[in-house]
């Protein structure tokens, strides 16, 4: 054994003399677990392998114990968390694949590429599991908006997701953007992609058969992301600015011709395993492969195109280059797998083979550099059950009376107010920048509550959507929770579609401030308990600790990304009014819950007191009501109530069909509250006037409380309360301050 | 009638204008890659849009050095029918085959919307089942479709009838000369198009304006051939 390869390494005796172990993150305590694995101390390569497999980002030590609480089973779930995504039954032998990832810190400090490439990393997610990538979602926070640094973010963060999936060609159709103070310095960029299957095409990342080549495909290894895993597993600081390199540098126009020689590789019916290269790279992707099939595996590093001189086994085995899959075929398929990327101009080459000793072994330059075993890398990492304590804020804030706030009585400049806030505002000026309709299955456009895509040679589509309100999770974590899953049910429903199953991306503070864990328990008890009433296992995700600022945690903000399935495409419906004289229904009950709403936040500035209550039971008598209304034809549109309430939900629904509305409520509340509370399991419906009976009779028939408030029509939106005037404003200047809002910050 | 759609590498609206072909006339239609050195069998050569070679060095113009290109100079010549989309239009002015070039849009960003054209020659064999003059709904989704030509070629343009699309009325996105959306060759048999005609052949996508780019084709073909036939 080498132990030492360059001057520049210090020696396995260097490394435990001088703790250079901490420097990756590893603690005293797992590096003497480290020693007793391998029965001797570890070389640098070994301990930077080890660093990365046992980081956050790759182990979940700090998370496993809360992940485990979520429900991940299903009658229709074909694969579960812990392959590249998870996959969902959809009928006639087609299923859909989907998952959500984070690239929050390298989009703090380089945010085109820190975003470019968590797109490319989602995708070949999908694709390795032998998936067409159908659709693309992402979900955005950002720090105020009037912040030069926070605009600087906004727009290369915009621009990089754009790069990389027009140029792959794969439509971004939905998404979510928020902005508030928590995420000033640390923003979230998060990417989900949906993909489709056929049952018998699926792929698993799995090193089997004992002798079977291991090939490398894709781009040359640079030294770009080296220790990307243990950067996401850390505080951003001062320092981070020097981390730069540890972003690495997307080029989407390889991954497309990785993404189509690997699906006709795929297609070919040759592989026996496939895993793309993400976090932790060449390292994460060998080690799980052959944990999976409970082999080992050699790599014969001097095999291993490089872009650079002079690399190192550590910089190769932790380099995070983009765009590179590792795959294991039968010898006999070596030739046929070859002659696929050499037609699409990629690299494969032969850099391994699958062994029975159950050992990552590495060769270089004809001397073993790194010998450890596979299970100690995959399943031996310590897990932590981290203290837990009610952060002070959270009595504080339930001694906060919402409803006692001083009644707010110019409703029409309130509802300005609130269209104007770039939470609620237009977000055209981002999807405009998104090629949405490429592959030319999108039905439904970025800008209504969930996107539609079409599942081509079927009357089947798909709706997807991604959601989180963050104030409402850091003001209560559990029943936050709770609303992110009920919020993208609901967006789904609204669509005309079925809710199948959520991925979820975890992205909390430091988990090592009791606080933080207690925000991460209770926001995870609360997505378990909706998953379940709701019927929506959890099929992966993905989570992202460490997001912090120079004033502490972000928000805690689990974002859920949803997939539905549309039964038959004549129940796609949309938000926006679709004729004059059709008649308004609210569905649900409205409370006076202001806590957490955006008419708090753009009237004070703060998020406070307690958000709105919810009842699963009560959100999931109205998801199956309105759906089935849907199905019965009574449904004309459909808008789920949420940031801005009531009055924002008239608004956008006028705005989007180009159709006025008069409206009056009739209610014991508070005008103000009557218009702008947040409360949950509520949907805004339209009907045509023959079939508004029939729409209500079907909801009070399905245990749905509602009231017909008013009819489509005109070139204005007119809301009174009892009887009393409350927003009477134009379509065209409510469209002007929500359309601008965003393009004239960014100006 | 027989259609090829090229495939570059980074082509991406390959699988959008084969199916069109497909749900819109239901003619023949096969994919051809970009190395081909024979395209006597089709009649028709669709150059789709996305990012040929990842749009490197500069939109089209490593696109146009592809063996088959060199094909699609002779089917021109022949007077064969070629429609160029989006990247496939850049390619085709960096192939000489189409005058002028498409520039960063005004506003430097990529734009995916909605827009309406203009259909300025309706006697293209392109354009024969629309209406000249009239308005219909084509998206557009490009970060580089400024059309610019100088002073001479714009007059060329104009005196034969080869600007085929205008963006209508003030809605121009791109910043392009004259609000020009696509173009044609002086014999008419070369279009090229920032627009996306594939992506507006089903009501279900927004618009279905885009149909009769397709049934105009196979319309002209089949006055060509019934020409030819009949002497």
């Amino acid at each position: 054994m080498a132990q030492q390869l360059t001057a520049k390494e210090p020696t396995a005796e260097q490394i435990a003399d001088q703790r250079i172990y901490t420097q990756f993150g590893v603690t005293d305590y797992e590096y003497e677990l480290v020693c007793g694995f391998l029965g001797r101390k570890p070389n640098y390569t070994e301990i930077g392998v080890f660093s990365v497999m046992w980081s956050e980002h790759c182990s979940y030590k700090n998370s496993k114990k809360i992940l485990k609480k979520f429900p991940i089973d299903g009658p229709k779930v074909l694969m579960g968390p812990g392959e590249g995504a998870g996959i969902v039954d959809i009928g006639d032998n087609q299923a859909v694949v989907f998952k959500i990832e984070s690239h929050n810190h390298p989009s703090a400090v380089e945010p085109y590429q820190g975003a470019a490439t968590g797109v490319g990393g989602i995708i070949r997610d999908i694709f390795s599991m032998g998936a067409r990538p159908v659709a693309l979602l992402n979900s955005l926070r950002f720090g105020n908006l009037e912040n030069a640094r926070v605009k600087y973010l906004f727009e290369n963060v915009v621009s990089g997701i754009a790069g990389y999936g027009n140029c792959i060609g794969i439509p971004t159709v939905a998404g979510e953007v928020m902005f508030d103070e928590s995420y000033e310095g640390n923003p979230l960029v998060n990417a989900m992609c949906v993909g489709l299957i056929d049952h018998d095409k699926i792929q698993r990342g799995v090193a089997k058969g004992v002798g079977n080549p291991v090939f490398y495909v894709g781009p040359a290894t640079g030294r770009d992301g080296i220790h990307g895993a243990t950067f996401a597993s850390v505080e951003l600081s001062e320092e981070s600015e020097e981390k730069r390199t540890a972003v690495q540098v997307g080029d989407p126009f390889m991954e497309k011709l990785v993404m189509e020689a690997t699906l006709e590789l795929i297609n070919a019916g040759i592989v026996v395993g496939i895993q793309d290269m993400g976090a932790a790279g060449l390292t994460c992707s060998s080690a799980e492969m052959a944990s999976k099939a409970g082999n080992g595996l050699e790599l014969y590093l001097d095999e291993v195109p490089q872009r650079e001189e002079g690399m190192t086994p550590y910089e190769m085995m932790l380099s995070e280059s983009q765009e590179r899959m590792l795959f294991v075929v039968e010898p006999q398929h070596e030739a046929q797998a070859q002659e696929i990327f050499d037609r699409w101009g990629i690299i494969c080459v032969k850099v391994g083979k699958v062994t029975d000793d159950g050992r990552l072994r590495l060769f270089h330059k004809g001397e073993e550099v790194a010998n450890m075993p596979v299970k100690a890398l995959v399943d031996e990492c310590p897990m932590y059950d981290k203290p837990s304590a009610e952060p002070a804020y959270y009595a504080a804030n339930g001694a906060i009376d919402t409803t006692a706030y001083p009644e707010v009585t110019d409703l029409t400049g309130a509802l300005k107010q609130v269209l104007a806030s770039p939470t609620v505002a237009s977000k055209e000026w981002v999807y405009n920048q998104y090629d949405y309709m490429v592959r030319t299955s999108t039905a439904v456009q970025p800008g209504s509550d969930a996107a539609v895509v079409t599942i081509r040679g079927t009357r089947k589509a798909l709706a997807m959507t991604t959601d989180c309100n963050g104030r409402y999770v850091y003001l209560d974590p559990e029943v936050g929770g709770r609303i992110a899953v009920a919020e993208a049910a609901r967006n789904i429903v609204c669509s005309g579609a079925e809710p199948l199953a959520i991925t979820d991306n975890l992205n909390f503070g430091n988990p090592e401030k009791p606080e933080v864990f207690w925000q991460i328990e209770k926001a995870a008890d609360g997505i378990s308990e909706a998953c379940r009433t709701l019927d929506t296992p959890v099929i992966g995700g993905n989570v992202s600790l460490y997001n912090e600022n120079a004033k502490g945690a972000i928000y805690p903000t689990p974002v859920i990304g949803m997939v539905g399935l549309v039964h038959d495409i004549d129940h796609i419906t949309t938000q926006g009014f679709k004729a004059e004289g059709d008649v308004i229904i609210l569905a649900g009950e409205t409370k006076h819950e202001m806590g957490g709403s955006e008419l708090q936040y753009v009237l004070s500035g703060k998020s406070e007191g307690r958000p709105p209550q919810i009842d699963l039971a009560t959100e999931k008598m109205l998801l199956d009501g309105v759906l089935g209304a849907i199905r019965e034809g009574y449904v004309a549109s459909a808008h789920d109530l949420s940031e801005g309430g009531l009055a924002a939900a008239l608004a956008e629904s006028a705005i989007s069909g180009k159709l006025g509305a008069e409206v009056n409520v009739e209610t014991s509340l508070r005008a103000d509250a009557a218009l702008f509370s947040e409360s949950q399991s509520r949907i805004l419906l339209s009907a045509k006037p023959e079939q508004a009976a029939e729409l209500t009779n079907y909801l009070t028939a399905h245990g749905v409380p509602n009231a017909v408030i008013g009819k489509v029509g005109g070139k204005d939106v007119v809301a009174s309360v009892n009887g009393k005037p409350g927003i009477n404003a134009s379509i065209a200047e409510l469209e002007q301050v929500w359309k601008d809002a965003i393009p004239c910050l960014m100006k | 009638m027989k259609f090829a759609v090229l495939v570059f590498p980074g082509s991406n609206c390959d699988i959008d204008c084969y199916k069109a072909v497909e749900d819109t006339i239901g003619q023949s239609v096969d994919y051809v890659w970009h190395t081909a050195t024979d395209l006597s069998a089709y009649d028709a050569i669709l150059v789709p849009g996305g990012f040929s070679y990842g749009d490197y060095l500069r939109c089209g113009a490593i696109a146009r050095f592809a063996p088959v290109m060199s094909e699609v100079v002779k089917a021109a010549e022949q007077g064969k029918f070629i429609l160029g989309i989006c990247n496939g239009f850049q390619i085709l002015t960096e192939a000489g085959l189409l005058p002028g070039a498409l520039r960063r849009n005004n506003g430097m960003k990529f734009i995916c919307a909605q827009t309406q054209l203009e259909v300025v020659n309706n006697t293209s064999a392109f354009t024969g089942e629309y209406n000249k003059g009239e308005i219909i709904d084509i998206p557009i989704a490009h970060g580089e479709g400024n059309y610019y030509c100088d002073e001479e070629t714009l007059a060329q343009l104009k005196k034969n009838n080869q600007i085929v699309f205008r963006y209508a009325g003030d809605t121009n996105p791109n910043g392009s000369i004259e609000n020009i959306a696509g173009i044609c060759n002086e014999r008419g048999n070369v279009v090229g198009m920032m627009p996306h005609p594939e992506r507006a052949v089903d009501e279900i996508l927004g618009s279905a304006d885009g149909k009769r780019m397709f049934t105009s084709i196979l319309n002209a073909w089949r006055e060509q051939h019934g020409a030819a036939v009949n002497g």
